[in-house]
């Protein structure tokens, strides 16, 4: 843009001799400083992330000594969730078998249909999820897992050790799926 | 003829208002705008569907990295200084009990936490520490801890966070959870990236008619 000259016409007349200096204008075309005003503010507001951490929160039972002071859960509302490494997740429902034939293998995609068909099913007040993390799997899948129940709306569920049988079962199935992609 | 003639303007507006207005909103970004405080130990937390902005004060924070190293922070400086006295005089450690407060972590076993804290600050590099021994469940070092932050706050409940990497396996988060259950803290929160429920779900739905959801 053009700046508005100012010094241009009628100038005092000075005396004779005296040279006339040029008068040079004093203002200045601010426009790209308004543009680059802007621009950093866009670049702030832009960079600037809002999001604040959140917290789930994650209630403990008190360790109950006397096994009348536990909680009983009615065999068929249960459902027992199994973490394995490399996120995998396996799952059984109600008791396990002798011969394991209702452990069944999922991910962690595809549970959550598992857990809503089975919510489904089940009075809700029967419904529990037990929740036996392996010491393969990763604090990432706890909380996943974790996520899932606030997810799919489920109240009871609780975090339980693993057992030997199960550890095993969960080692073995995980080897049988490892040999079974190399063949 | 009996046209008016229009006087022409000029098309140069004056910038110097504007100009005014965009730095003057650049300086209020500038000075409003919070860093985040850099953090001492690198932790990527996991996501989750949490919508509950996570307490900043009066803090108590478990960090756990992605080897299963454990680390302990404060907020509170009087709280701190009660704890660094009772170190001090049960189990004679002869620490530093200014250097204590001013820690922004702790991650040595009992033993070495003299010399941990004789460290400078900026030496006290996260994932070269030791970490607060908690594999062994015979000698969990958390435990004297938790007790230790439970004499300190004096049946005040400080706000517990497990601030937990990603990568960190299963039984070193176990071992927290078995410290915390020892000293009768039942109640914590795990520091999560927000995410929004996934559509189709029964928290969706509830979250579609507008029922409140309760964490």
């Amino acid at each position: 843009m053009s700046e508005m000259d100012t010094s241009s016409g009628g100038g005092h007349k000075k005396g004779p001799g005296v040279k006339k200096g040029k008068k040079l204008s004093t203002r200045v075309d601010l426009t790209p400083m308004v543009d680059l005003g802007f621009l950093l503010i866009t670049f702030f507001i832009f960079t600037t992330t809002m999001s604040q951490a959140t917290a789930m929160r994650l209630f403990l039972p008190k360790d109950a000594d006397k096994p009348e002071d536990q909680n009983k859960a009615k065999e068929s509302g249960v459902i027992t969730l199994l973490l394995g490494k490399d996120n995998n997740v396996f799952y059984y429902e109600g008791q396990l078998d002798n011969s394991a034939s209702n452990f069944k293998s999922s991910n962690f995609h595809d549970i959550r249909e598992v857990l809503m068909s089975k919510k489904q099913r089940t009075p809700e007040k029967d419904m529990v999820v037990v929740i036996k993390p392996s010491d393969e799997c990763s604090y990432k899948n706890v909380v996943d897992i974790l996520d899932e129940m606030t997810i799919n709306v489920l109240k009871r569920y609780a975090l339980v050790d693993i057992s030997n049988v199960e550890a095993q079962l969960v080692a073995k199935s995980e080897e049988n799926a490892a040999a079974a992609v190399k063949n | 003829m009996g046209r008016a003639k229009l006087p022409r303007k000029s098309t140069v507006i004056d910038m110097t208002a504007m100009c005014d207005v965009a730095f003057l909103l650049l300086s209020f970004f500038i000075l409003t705008t919070k860093f985040k405080p850099s953090e001492a130990i690198a932790v990527t937390t996991p996501k989750s569907v949490a919508a509950k902005v996570a307490p900043t004060k009066d803090i108590v924070m478990i960090i756990l990295d992605k080897d299963g190293k454990v680390f302990l922070t404060m907020d509170d400086e009087s709280v701190k200084e009660v704890m660094a006295n009772t170190l001090n005089s049960t189990k004679n450690l002869g620490l530093n009990v200014n250097a204590f407060k001013k820690a922004q972590f702790f991650g040595a076993p009992f033993g070495q936490l003299a010399s941990f804290l004789a460290l400078p600050e900026d030496q006290r590099k996260g994932n070269l520490n030791p970490g607060i021994p908690v594999k062994d469940s015979s000698n969990n070092e958390l435990v004297a801890w938790m007790s230790l932050v439970a004499n300190a706050y004096q049946g005040k409940k400080p706000n517990l966070l497990l601030k937990g990497d990603n990568l960190a396996k299963y039984p070193a988060f176990k071992s927290v959870i078995d410290a915390f259950k020892k000293n009768d803290f039942l109640k914590f929160q795990m520091v999560t990236n927000p995410e929004s429920a996934p559509v189709g779900t029964d928290l969706w739905k509830q979250s579609q008619s507008g029922e409140k959801r309760e964490d």
